[in-house]
């Protein structure tokens, strides 16, 4: 230590210290984080892909949008509502379908792929530690893709509507159906609260699991999270002729007591006032399934610490 | 004070002892050179050093535990493993990003300022890159950290005799001064002979000679004996003998030259020749201590 710092009182070299942990903690994860997107361009562009596709086939769609919009007006305004929608809940669906994708694939691919191309050297050389790293590629299925599949269903949405006013500019009365039928911004708070409710909160399972497999398998990484999964429920099908697991697996699956919400009917049916998040954050099974993940991830930490090239 | 001090270090993988018992101490300025044949614990004894392995025994790098404290560690310490480990799908601009952005010691500008010496472009990926331009990015990414102790492993294998020159050229004109340590092991001794300070041999999981380049030069004196005199030098007790091109060449240890002087043409023999006769003595009387070390 130099003389200058010496001179300084105690306290202001504590609060540097304690910046000077902080800073050492958050900054390698950032740069950590803006790594995976650089590496894996896939978290960003399949979303946009698939937006961009289901774009081109609804602008050849709003074609027949006059004619569709003047067959609705004779149905009754829940009819109304749900024929308006529809298009815009599947686009919704479509892209927490590529999420849910990306993410599986991503997080097989996680901690396999540096061992793999022998990388894992070259980022050990450096001072960010292996917790950094874990939670640093954690965060992009639990973090990064659902806050990214929100802004880019929002921006597809927001484009259809514009798109379908443009195609019914003509017919005053169409247009005023379309923008008091389409509950947009209702709509998009309920997509946030499900893609963080369910498909970070309550799948994060399945990524700590699929993270897990990534880090432990030398190759074929898909297998290792399969296959004992399939064999923990042959194995209790043969002992105990019941399929609890299996039935565990399937309601984690289902969305669980946020769910009901899977099918993209439901989410449209769901009226705002249904949001039941105050249930759903004091479920036990919400709370077991984070402390499962959280397992899987201190044990993923560990296997990268102990782990070299492949 | 100690740059790196173990005290019975030892790992085995199963039944494979690749460490067995390692006493060593790097002084902080040193270049130590560890030499080894294939298999003899050079790269699990680095990994060790740079908490890359889990290993019983002591160790202390910089003051630190190296496997409690890698992260740490490694704002004092680089290594480059070899050359094929940087991501292929980086881009140049994006790794100096990187490392710029996690290594509280790195200077941007000093790396900008070694690649410009190259024609490794920024927007380059790794893999559009030769194989002697990533270890010339790996190398500038390296020095411009300014670390106190720098590992590397076999960090030449497979670059043509240019880059294997430069490699060396550069470390010792941009990289060295008196208060950095390296540690290279490598196979290529001849290439790091003029750059080393001290000298370590490691067969088996052992530390099986070290001594300075100084002592080295003083006390080790290779004979072109001629033929007529074969027999007299002999009798001086060689450590090794070989055979080329039907002369004999000796190998003295602590011999003094004029005296070696007539019996041949004498010279300083180069570390691989040394290499291979502490080696073959080790295999001739392997429970005797060696004299030769320190």
């Amino acid at each position: 230590m130099n003389t200058q710092s010496n001179a300084m009182p105690d306290s202001s070299i504590d609060s540097q210290a304690i910046a000077a942990v902080a800073m050492s903690q958050t900054r390698p994860f950032y740069w950590s984080v803006r790594r995976e997107l650089w590496e894996n361009r896939s978290i960003y562009i399949a979303p946009l892909a698939v937006a961009v596709a289901f774009l081109f086939g609804f602008l050849i769609s709003v074609v027949h949008l006059p004619d569709k919009m003047r067959a609705t007006l004779a149905l009754n305004p829940m009819q109304q509502r749900e024929i308006i929608e529809r298009p815009y809940n599947m686009a919704a669906l479509l892209l927490m379908g590529t999420y849910l994708l990306v993410a599986a694939f991503y997080c097989l691919e996680a901690l396999q792929g540096e061992r793999r191309d022998r990388s894992i050297l070259f980022w050990k050389s450096l001072p960010v530690s292996d917790l950094a790293t874990v939670l640093s590629k954690a965060s992009i299925p639990f973090v990064i893709l659902p806050l990214l599949t929100f802004a880019v269903t929002v921006a597809t949405q927001w484009i259809m509507l514009l798109l379908s006013t443009v195609a019914l500019a003509g017919d005053r009365q169409s247009v005023a159906m379309l923008w008091s039928q389409l509950p947009l911004f209702q709509m998009s708070l309920m997509l946030l609260y499900h893609l963080l409710a369910v498909h970070s909160l309550w799948y994060a399972p399945f990524y700590g699991w699929l993270m897990l497999a990534s880090a432990w398998a030398k190759r074929a990484a898909f297998l290792w999270a399969a296959l004992p999964l399939l064999a923990i429920g042959i194995v209790e099908k043969i002992a105990f002729n019941t399929s609890h697991f299996g039935a565990l697996l399937a309601y984690r699956f289902s969305g669980g007591p946020a769910g009901g919400t899977f099918t993209g009917r439901d989410i449209a049916m769901d009226p705002i006032m249904q949001l039941t998040p105050g249930r759903f954050l004091i479920s036990p099974s919400l709370w077991l399934g984070v402390a499962v993940t959280a397992a899987f991830l201190v044990a993923a930490v560990r296997l990268r610490r102990y782990r070299g090239p492949i | 004070m100690a740059c790196i001090e173990a005290r019975g270090l030892r790992k085995t993988f199963g039944t494979t002892i690749a460490l067995d018992g390692v006493n060593l101490r790097v002084d902080e300025g040193c270049i130590l050179g560890l030499i080894g044949p294939n298999g003899a614990g050079k790269t699990t004894a680095l990994n060790a050093i740079l908490g890359l392995t889990p290993y019983q025994g002591e160790l202390r790098v910089l003051g630190r535990d190296p496997w409690g404290e890698r992260d740490q560690l490694m704002r004092d310490v680089c290594f480059i493993a070899d050359v094929a480990v940087l991501p292929r799908w980086i881009r140049v601009s994006q790794a100096l990003d990187y490392v710029a952005g996690v290594h509280p010691r790195f200077d941007r500008a000093k790396a900008e300022g070694f690649l410009a010496k190259t024609t490794i472009r920024r927007a380059s990926k790794v893999r559009e890159l030769s194989k002697g331009m990533v270890t010339q990015l790996h190398l500038a990414l390296v020095m411009a950290i300014d670390a106190r102790l720098l590992v590397l492993d076999e960090p030449t294998l497979g670059l043509d005799i240019l880059y294997r020159k430069q490699f060396y050229d550069s470390l010792l004109n941009d990289y060295l001064d008196r208060s950095r340590t390296i540690v290279v092991a490598t196979h290529q001794v001849e290439e790091v002979q003029h750059v080393l300070t001290d000298l370590m041999f490691i067969n088996h999981g052992r530390i099986v000679f070290e001594c300075s380049m100084d002592a080295f030069e003083s006390r080790y004196l290779e004979v072109m004996v001629n033929p007529e005199r074969v027999a007299a030098a002999r009798a001086l007790r060689p450590m090794y003998e070989r055979q080329v091109l039907g002369r004999s060449i000796l190998l003295f240890d602590s011999i003094d030259r004029k005296q070696l002087g007539a019996l041949g043409d004498v010279r300083t023999p180069s570390i691989a020749d040394l290499f291979v006769a502490v080696m073959s003595d080790r295999a001739d009387r392997t429970s005797e201590p060696l004299g030769a070390a320190k």
